[in-house]
């Protein structure tokens, strides 16, 4: 018998938990008639709680696990805490949504949990394929996730748009992956590293290396790959859409993240000048953009591109300050778009009707404090102090004026000066301009309701006293380098 | 000076945020109650500034009051607070209109009083915020808090027709410049750090580095141009006539006294003493365009037909007067220029409080609605007149002591500005004084104006405490230089021993790149800047 160390399953316990949590609610699904969403969602918090919990060792380890196919260290760990972070408050604010509309789709949460769990392989993958299939895994489920609606031809538009597209980089990705394969032998990235630091680099791993920054800009939703983002985040259910640009978004800069740092440092004089001018066409475009948009969704679609420049950023300035700048970053994104993504949940009440900014109006009269919400969230997202936000911004600028990017964080500020606009838009039309007709009557379960406190909760919190965060995503990156 | 416990500063700082969680639990319908707590929590806050002032040691040039706690510790960003004669009397001229704005907008505001309340006491706290802090990180944070209430003020309560435009353009004017101000300011985190060995936003410690004079260049540009749109210098204070007309009357009482003041003490705190080189410099072009704002403020002043709108235009004639006091460098100067930045907010407030009366009785700010009402507002004619002459600058009010000590500070280094700038004065008296005889005499021609009310007894607590200190400093300065006479002669010396400091560093580079026969761009920039 081939004994099983068990640090193998500690390590991946916290993905595990997730699929068996799935595996309860379909079962359930077979089961449970009324009440199926909350059924559903309750199970699914366990399984999140749970995975938190079988979590919590990586954070002291820094071990390889399944013949180096898996890497178990504080890097995970805090990749993995954001990604149950996403989901628990996901499924949270998902329970209104799908019981407002009357849909018993307990399929919903089994994705998500499934969609997770693909998240936590792409984090803790140490080898390329490992982080393809989780790639894939968490795809897959989003895929269908964005097309659930019955009877919405733009949720079903979405979902064939986003898997079309995504099939496409996919298949960049996986090219890129073969053509390192071919030039070194592995695709592990201890291997790799070591075969681009000592031999000579020849064509066909430049290729393989663009190609797969390629596959990454796209889920990363970099301009020039971010076509598909409006439409799909306008598609989709506004809890999913948050999830897609908080979840998806931080899977697949850790993963972007660690095959750079680990294998591809001794290309990055080549790469890292590619991430400037994708930073710098990310954040121009997605502000810019957004300017323009009268519908929140593809509003925020367009905001979470720009974030995507911002994050880039810290990834150009390739020193430790940036890469835990990078980290905090998404850690302040969580907890706001989340939020945001939430409030346009309940205000799009029953069937999204109204997701346009103009339904915003007089939203502060009506509902006094899902406004005051919504602007803080707006706010952290503008990067005004003292939110999780500005400090996000604060330390990804600091780490590239650090490393003499002066004139990308100058072109970041003033964009970011432009965002500011559009988040004030919003702001204007929920405090200063009157409806048309009376505002309907929203309302918010205690699910929510939670929900939303703990986001606005982390994001005044870590704004004012980001010390322990911001050593723990230093701490976290400390593997990487 | 004993050493004060109990943290002071952040006491009058935050006690305004304590008025907000208090209103919170007050009912939203009982306006009464809010308006009350509002104004109690406004008046402790301005005793306990007072309590500073009696703390206060008039004879030290040092920061005192000072409170230091590790904030971010591994950035070397701390909680620190402190204040010299210089902040002084913005910290109290803040604290002071507080509880007056509370009065004045008690009948103005009717609508969502609550949120009103609030954001004014939101807006306290960064202004404060801002005048007390020592560590830029911090300053930061204040600098950028006090937007969102002063946005939400302007955009609620404002004037319809256009205050939605009024609200976004002060915003983004404001952020252009401070997110700037940010890039700078880490920036200079970095170089000092790398110079030093210590990163730190501690100010105290940041200003003994001789920055390079290249960096200085950038960095002052930087903050020149966060701090010039805030105060605002010509040609950056076009978002200042709109934001003022459209807000409502206590938003232009807080922008005109308090809000344009964080620019000018921005100059004075950060701007000037951390790039001095580039300050001085940069002093003969900001000192033009100081001397551009003062004319051209006070002749567009002259040609306008709202009264709030002229009152607005002589802000930036007054804030050039301020800019030319402080970028002359000369004790008088800076003297005067804090004294001017207070003059302007107890005047200038005072008259957008004035124009907000008629305003209330009136609905309407246009000149040619008026004329005669002194006969039927006696009481209201002699308020206005004291600060109109109080903004005009007659001797034995306050207004005469700045521009006095403005001029004659300049005059000693730039006499052709001091000179054009004396008429700067003299424009001043014909827009006030034409716009006051036509409001205020002639015959009554328009009905309405027949039956308008005197001063109510709260409005003349509104603008009493303003015309106590309006004579005040007209009649006695003394009380309000003593006290910032050793922080400005300090300032100027500080300013004086680090520009030859970072003229030493620089000249000891060029020499050893021309020993070792070394070329480098760097020495070539230093050398054609140590020129001039």
């Amino acid at each position: 018998m081939i004994p099983v160390p068990e640090i193998n399953l500690g390590g991946i316990l916290p993905a595990v938990i997730l699929c068996l949590a799935g595996l309860v609610v379909m079962l359930a699904g077979l089961v449970v008639r009324k009440g199926i969403v909350t059924v559903s969602a309750v199970i699914s918090i366990a399984g999140v709680l749970l995975a938190v919990m079988a979590n919590s060792p990586l954070r002291v380890l820094n071990k390889t696990a399944f013949s180096g196919l898996i890497i178990l260290d504080a890097y995970s760990w805090f990749f993995n805490i954001l990604i149950l972070l996403a989901a628990g408050l996901t499924i949270l604010f998902s329970v209104r949504y799908f019981t407002d509309e009357g849909l018993p789709l307990y399929e919903y949460f089994v994705l998500l949990l499934f969609s997770s769990a693909g998240m936590m392989f792409m984090i803790s993958g140490n080898h390329i394929l490992t982080i393809f299939i989780g790639l894939e895994t968490l795809s897959i489920s989003i895929y269908v996730l964005a097309g659930i609606l019955p009877g919405s031809p733009k949720s079903r538009e979405a979902a064939l748009k986003y898997l079309l597209l995504g099939g496409f980089s996919s298949g960049i990705f996986l090219y890129g992956a073969a053509l390192l394969y071919g030039a070194a032998g592995s695709l592990s990235l201890p291997a790799l590293a070591k075969f681009l630091q000592t031999g000579p680099v020849g064509k066909m791993a430049m290729a393989g290396m663009g190609l797969l920054l390629v596959g990454f800009a796209f889920k990363v939703a970099a301009v020039p790959f971010h076509m598909w983002t409006p439409d799909v985040y306008e598609g989709a259910p506004s809890p999913l859409t948050g999830f897609m640009s908080v979840g998806v978004k931080a899977a697949a800069f850790a993963a972007f993240v660690r095959v750079f740092f680990e294998a591809m440092m001794p290309l990055q004089i080549n790469w890292v000048h590619i991430l400037w001018v994708l930073a710098v066409l990310t954040m121009v475009l997605g502000n810019l953009a957004a300017l323009v948009q009268d519908n929140i969704k593809r509003m925020l679609a367009y905001s979470s591109i720009a974030h995507a420049g911002y994050i880039l950023m810290g990834m150009v300035a390739a020193n430790e300050a940036g890469t835990s700048g990078v980290l905090y970053y998404l850690l302040a994104y969580t907890f706001t778009n989340l939020g945001a993504f939430g409030i346009v949940a309940i205000v799009g009440n029953k069937g999204e009707a109204n997701v346009q900014l103009d339904d915003y109006r007089g939203l502060a009269k009506a509902h006094p404090l899902l406004a005051l919400l919504m602007s803080i969230f707006l706010f952290s997202l503008a990067g005004i102090p003292p939110t999780a936000g500005f400090v996000g911004k604060f330390t990804i600028f600091a780490a590239a004026i650090n490393a003499g990017y002066i004139w990308l964080v100058v072109i970041g500020v003033l964009t970011s000066a432009a965002s500011v606009f559009y988040y004030f838009r919003v702001v204007m039309k929920m405090y200063m301009e009157v409806p048309e007709a009376a505002p309907a009557k929203l309302q918010f379960g205690a699910a929510m309701a939670l929900g939303l406190t703990i986001a606005v909760v982390g994001v005044m919190y870590i704004g004012i006293f980001p010390t322990t965060y911001l050593n723990l995503a230093v701490e976290s990156v400390k593997p990487l380098f | 000076m004993e050493n004060v416990s109990f943290p002071l500063l952040s006491a009058i700082t935050f006690i305004p945020l304590l008025g907000v969680v208090i209103l919170l639990f007050i009912n939203r319908q009982s306006h009464e109650a809010l308006r009350w707590a509002a104004l109690v929590t406004m008046l402790v806050d301005f005793v306990v500034s007072l309590v500073a002032y009696a703390h206060f040691d008039s004879t030290s040039a040092a920061m005192q009051l000072i409170e230091n706690r590790p904030w971010v510790r591994d950035w070397g960003i701390s909680y620190k607070m402190g204040i010299d004669g210089i902040s002084l009397f913005l910290v109290l001229l803040t604290t002071l209109l507080g509880p007056l704005t509370i009065l004045a907008s008690w009948k103005d505001i009717q609508h969502r009083v609550k949120e009103f309340l609030v954001c004014l006491l939101f807006l306290q706290v960064g202004m404060i915020g801002v005048f007390v802090a020592l560590d830029l990180f911090l300053f930061y944070v204040f600098w950028e808090i006090m937007l969102i209430p002063m946005y939400l003020l302007i955009g609620v309560w404002g004037n319809p027709a256009r205050k939605l435009y009024a609200a976004i353009k002060f915003v983004l004017y404001t952020i252009v410049g401070s997110l700037l101000m940010l890039v700078a300011i880490l920036a200079l985190y970095f170089i000092a750090g790398k110079g030093t060995g210590v990163y730190t936003f501690d100010l105290l410690k940041l200003y003994e580095f001789p920055f390079p004079l290249q960096a200085q260049f950038w960095m002052f540009l930087a903050f020149f141009l966060a701090f010039a749109i805030k105060v605002p210098m010509f040609p950056f204070h076009t978002w200042l006539p709109d934001a003022h007309t459209e807000a409502p009357t206590v938003g232009s009482v807080v922008l005109a006294a308090v809000l344009l003041k964080m620019g000018t003490y921005g100059f004075i705190r950060y701007a000037i003493p951390l790039f001095p080189n580039a300050a001085m410099d940069a002093a003969w072009w900001v000192c033009l365009l100081a001397v551009i704002g003062i004319i051209y403020g006070a002749w567009v002043a002259m040609v306008q037909d709202d009264v709030k709108r002229l009152v607005a235009f002589s802000s930036v004639s007054h804030l050039g007067f301020v800019m030319l006091g402080m970028f002359a460098l000369t004790v008088q100067g800076l003297e005067g220029s804090i004294i001017q930045m207070i003059n302007h907010g107890l005047s200038t407030g005072a008259l957008f409080l004035i124009v907000g009366m008629i305003y209330e009785r009136r609905h309407t700010r246009m000149i040619a609605e008026f004329g005669g009402l002194s006969k039927v507002m006696p009481l209201f004619a002699v308020f206005f007149m004291i600060f109109t002459l109080s903004s005009v600058g007659l001797p034995g009010l306050n207004g005469f002591i700045g521009e006095f000590l403005i001029l004659l500070g300049a005059f000693k280094v730039y006499p052709v500005y001091a000179i054009i700038s004396a008429s700067g004065v003299i424009f001043a008296a014909v827009y006030m004084l034409w716009m006051f005889q036509r409001v205020m005499f002639g015959v009554i021609t328009n009905p309405k104006n027949r039956v308008l009310e005197d001063m109510s007894p709260r409005e003349v607590l509104v603008l009493m405490p303003l015309l106590v200190f309006v004579v005040w400093i007209g009649v006695y300065p003394n009380t309000f230089l003593k006290p910032m006479e050793p922080s400005v002669k300090n300032f100027i010396q500080q300013v004086e021993r680090k520009k030859a400091a970072v003229l030493n560093v620089e000249n000891a580079k060029k020499r050893s790149a021309v020993d070792t026969g070394g070329f480098s761009v760097t020495a070539l920039n230093t050398e054609s800047k140590s020129e001039r």
